[in-house]
């Protein structure tokens, strides 16, 4: 086995890894307060909207 | 009411955001506050976003600003964790040719943040070299080498060095094997 293939190995077993570490923070899903801060947002903005 | 709101698609961008504050930080309630505060900053900054551009790149370029300038002040506190990093992974790197996924994250913790951050952005989040470099504000090949030496510290800190390479067999490996050298086998 040349270097280089060992290192295509290496390569190989931490992007795994990496894309399995962030994979999982994904999949947690995102708690509520994100899309309540959104919504809150909006209804900010549309009653600045109205009030001009 | 106009047409589409660039705004209405923050929401999808959420867990690609979360997942990188997280794995930034590695702190969740510190990494909710960044995304919170990105949200924020994003909602009364949209005239800024120029649309038909990345959307998902520029949430990240204020996420990442965002955490800078919170180590920063957090700095005054505490001292600089990230900085400091090297020493070798536990007594006993996974030798049984079974990766352990908990190592990977202590060993990860372990970069540079700079380090931490680019392999993200390349490895994990799918940005090009170009995008991330626009992101951290630096060079392309600044990127090339901190994502090149993230991976050989990971690869060290991992004992993924040399002949012990060729140990590493579990479903894992052999998955990344098998896909990317189908025809060999």
């Amino acid at each position: 086995m040349s270097g280089q293939g060992q290192s295509k190995q290496q390569h190989g077993v931490i992007d795994e890894n990496l894309r399995r570490v962030y994979q999982e923070a994904v999949d947690e899903g995102v708690p509520d307060r994100f899309k309540s801060l959104l919504e809150q947002l909006k209804k900010q903005d549309d009653d600045q909207g109205k009030a001009q | 009411m106009s047409g589409a709101d660039p705004r209405d698609e923050l929401v999808e961008h959420l867990p690609a955001m979360r997942a990188f504050a997280i794995s930034l930080t590695r702190n969740g309630s510190v990494a909710d506050d960044m995304v919170q505060d990105t949200l924020v900053k994003a909602w009364t900054n949209i005239d800024k976003f120029q649309v038909g551009t990345n959307m998902r790149a520029w949430l990240f370029t204020i996420l990442r600003n965002t955490y800078y300038s919170s180590r920063r002040k957090a700095k005054r506190e505490v001292s600089d964790v990230d900085g400091v990093f090297t020493e070798s992974l536990a007594e006993k790197p996974a030798h049984d040719g079974h990766l352990q996924m908990n190592d990977f994250r202590v060993a990860l913790g372990k970069l540079k943040v700079e380090q931490r951050e680019a392999l993200l952005l390349i490895g994990a989040s799918g940005f090009s070299y170009e995008e991330a470099a626009e992101m951290c504000g630096v060079a392309v090949g600044t990127i090339k080498s901190r994502t090149n030496r993230a991976r050989a510290q990971l690869a060290e800190l991992m004992g993924l060095n040399e002949d012990e390479a060729m140990e590493m067999t579990d479903d894992a490996t052999m998955s990344v094997l098998s896909a990317s050298k189908v025809a060999s086998f």
